[in-house]
């Protein structure tokens, strides 16, 4: 074979490669790494693309990436950064503006008495007003009391069993029981059930009609997320579909969703709806994750496209859903009715239409996921 | 370090064409992971859609190799007894049983260890998936829809994986004298643990273009005359451009030509699709639009067109 010691030049090179590779975004390690010059060494190094893309990359994501950054350092001439880097804001905004509020500078300027004047029935007060419209100071309350919900789905009985004291009998274990008694079948051991809570699938709209509230919003999938690490899932939709999950499981709610804006690359942006949760369905939904999941859609239903499309996506996502719920910040409005097209078209497959426009509402979210 | 001791290719072109003799044709990318995974005694990951012959390609690659073949099927709830080994309670009991009955009939009193020793026998032991591949080497073991199986399983078959022995408490330590050649798929309903990933060969298994996907139903399908399997190709083609729920396969292509000359037909009119559509489209979504775009669509145009 033409294998042979891989050079100390071959090795710089791809290690080099390695981290060219990291900047753009793939997890590549250094054990990672060091299963690409053993596979380069087995290989020979014409077959340098295989080698490096089977040992670094980890999912199909990783792969255009991986193409691009090879074309780049192997293809000759230096890395065009921004050719093959994925497209991400250049500077992640994280905390979606409150638009209605005063300037920014005159609301620095009161927020320290707002802080102090905080008490418990300015916290009750604050409990139903509505999260676009709030200063500064009252802001980082809420933010402290989204981070105090808890949403968490209700169980669901799994294949597992555990032993009880009552329930169907447990072949194995009473026999296991029996031979330590010589054989004697003196008690039958039983089992029950064991109870697995169900997956939470948040979808947030991040796009510009949704601004005043993405902040609340993402701040509530990061309580979630917090609280059941396993088995919730957060996704933001606009123009494009983007899991931010693994974003959100930093412990500090601030460094998550900076981690999560960097992550997400249309901020503000349009809204494809119908577009963004095909793209859901196609790539996680029906593949599991939404099965049997309670699913949660965060957004105002402003559809640029075929309100008819929406329909399609929404009652394929509503047969695999255990639950559907629509979060609209737009309902807790006085005379608010859901008229816009793509509302009115979603409305037939959903279990749950609730508001979420401020920390009174989110709580009831909160009870919403927990109805089994 | 090399995992199977059977019939080794010496490239992966090599590997490719033994697979092919088998009937399965890789592109060199499946090719060059399974070389690799052979070379450097490392698990191979595959990810890919639906019926794209992720778990076709552990079976050839164990035919090609001469190595015994053990399916480890993955679902929620799997644990020890199901996927390692359980010992044999019934038959432990009347081993037992008849031990006593044996006893009295002599009057000699049963020895305890003895009794213990036989109880706990290799006998009784009944060898699950994970047991059989470290027992049965050279051995391809599929570990098929990983994803599927909890969190704390992928855990465990980590430590299979690395060590290739398990520890039974009564038995003791049971190694696999070559490790097995372990290939996992995964369907992505889940993010397995990049623990797990980490020590694999990641691979995604794209549909063959064009010309491989002719080739494999010739392979697989004699019988199928081949502007059928021209035709068939074809339109499988073109139905992954349509956006479906659940674009067709390989699996499916090659189940549609198969249900086509089942059927006697030679070549493919849009009577005999009509009639068979439920062999390649399995929604009733995908069946509607399919029969909006129109069949003779599908079909008519250039036969070597793979693309519309």
């Amino acid at each position: 074979m033409n294998s042979g010691a891989v050079s100390t030049e071959v090795t710089g090179a791809l290690v080099g490669f390695a981290r060219t590779l990291r900047h753009a975004g793939v997890a590549a390690t250094p054990d990672r790494v060091q299963a690409m010059v053993t596979a380069v060494e087995a290989l020979g190094p014409e077959a340098v693309y295989w080698a490096g893309r089977l040992t670094l990359c980890g999912q199909p994501d990783d792969l255009p990436i991986y193409d691009a950054a090879f074309a780049a350092y192997f293809g000759g001439g230096k890395p065009a950064r921004d050719a093959w880097l994925p497209a991400r804001p250049r500077l992640p905004r994280v905390f979606a503006p409150f638009t209605s509020g005063p300037p920014a500078d005159a609301v620095e300027q009161e927020e320290p008495e707002q802080v102090v004047a905080l008490s418990a029935s300015t916290t009750e007060v604050l409990r139903h007003r509505d999260v676009a419209a709030l200063s500064s100071g009252e802001r980082d309350e809420v933010r402290r009391l989204i981070g105090l919900l808890a949403p968490a789905t209700a169980p669901r009985r799994s294949r597992r069993h555990r032993p009880a004291r009552r329930g169907e009998v447990d072949p194995r274990r009473t026999v296991r029981h029996t031979l330590t008694q010589a054989g004697e079948p003196a008690r039958l051991r039983r089992r029950r059930r064991r109870t697995k809570p169900r997956r939470l699938v948040i979808l947030l709209d991040v796009s510009g009609s949704m601004t005043p509230y993405a902040d609340a919003l993402l701040r509530f999938g990061h309580a979630a997320v917090r609280r059941r690490p396993a088995v919730c899932e957060v996704f933001t939709i606009g123009t494009r579909l983007t899991r931010v999950t693994r974003a959100l499981r930093h412990r500090d709610p601030d460094a998550a969703l900076r981690a999560a804006g960097s992550a997400i690359p249309d901020w503000h942006g349009g809204t494809r709806l119908a577009d963004s949760l095909a793209a859901f369905l196609t790539r996680w939904g029906q593949r599991g994750t939404a099965r049997g999941a309670v699913v949660v859609v965060c957004s105002d239903g402003w559809e640029r496209g075929d309100p008819a499309a929406l329909a399609a996506q929404l009652q394929r996502l509503s047969r695999l859903a255990y639950r559907l719920v629509w979060v609209n910040p737009h309902r807790g409005k006085p005379g608010y009715a859901p008229l816009a097209g793509g509302m009115a078209a979603a409305l037939p497959y959903l279990d749950d239409f609730v508001a979420g426009h401020s920390i009174g509402a989110l709580e009831e979210l909160v009870v919403v996921i927990s109805r089994a | 370090m090399t995992t199977i001791t059977g019939r080794q290719p010496a490239s992966p072109v090599e590997l490719a064409r033994d697979l092919a003799a088998t009937g399965y044709l890789a592109d060199e990318g499946l090719a060059t992971a399974g070389y690799l995974a052979m070379r450097l005694g490392r698990p191979l990951f595959l990810e890919g859609e639906a019926g794209v012959g992720k778990t076709a390609f552990a079976q050839a690659l164990a035919e090609v190799t001469g190595a015994h073949f053990v399916r480890l099927q993955c679902y929620e709830g799997l644990d020890v007894a199901q996927a390692l080994y359980d010992w044999d309670f019934p038959r432990q009991i009347l081993h037992l049983r008849a031990a006593e009955a044996a006893g009295q009939a002599t009057g000699k009193r049963l020895d305890q260890e003895t009794l213990e020793a036989s109880l706990y026998d290799r006998r009784f032991l009944i060898a699950r998936p994970l047991l059989q591949a470290l027992e049965h080497t050279p051995c391809v073991l599929l570990v098929d829809e990983v994803d599927r199986a909890d969190d704390e399983f992928e855990a465990f078959l980590l430590e299979v994986l690395a060590d290739a022995a398990i520890t039974i408490p009564e038995l003791g330590r049971i190694a696999a004298p070559t490790p097995p050649l372990a290939v996992l798929t995964s369907n992505r309903t889940r993010e397995v643990h990049d623990a797990l990933k980490r020590r694999c060969l990641y691979h995604w298994v794209e549909h063959p273009d064009f010309e491989r996907e002719v080739t494999i139903l010739r392979a697989r399908l004699p019988d199928v005359t081949d502007r059928l399997a021209t035709q068939v190709a074809t339109a499988t083609g073109r139905m992954r451009g349509l956006d479906l729920i659940k674009p067709p396969g390989v699996a499916e292509s090659i189940d549609w030509a198969a249900a086509l000359s089942a059927l006697g037909a030679r070549s493919l009119d849009p009577e005999a699709a009509a009639a068979t559509l439920g062999a390649v489209l399995k929604y009733r979504e995908d069946v509607d639009r399919v029969r909006a775009t129109g069949l003779a669509a599908l079909l008519d145009a250039p036969l070597l067109d793979p693309r519309p």
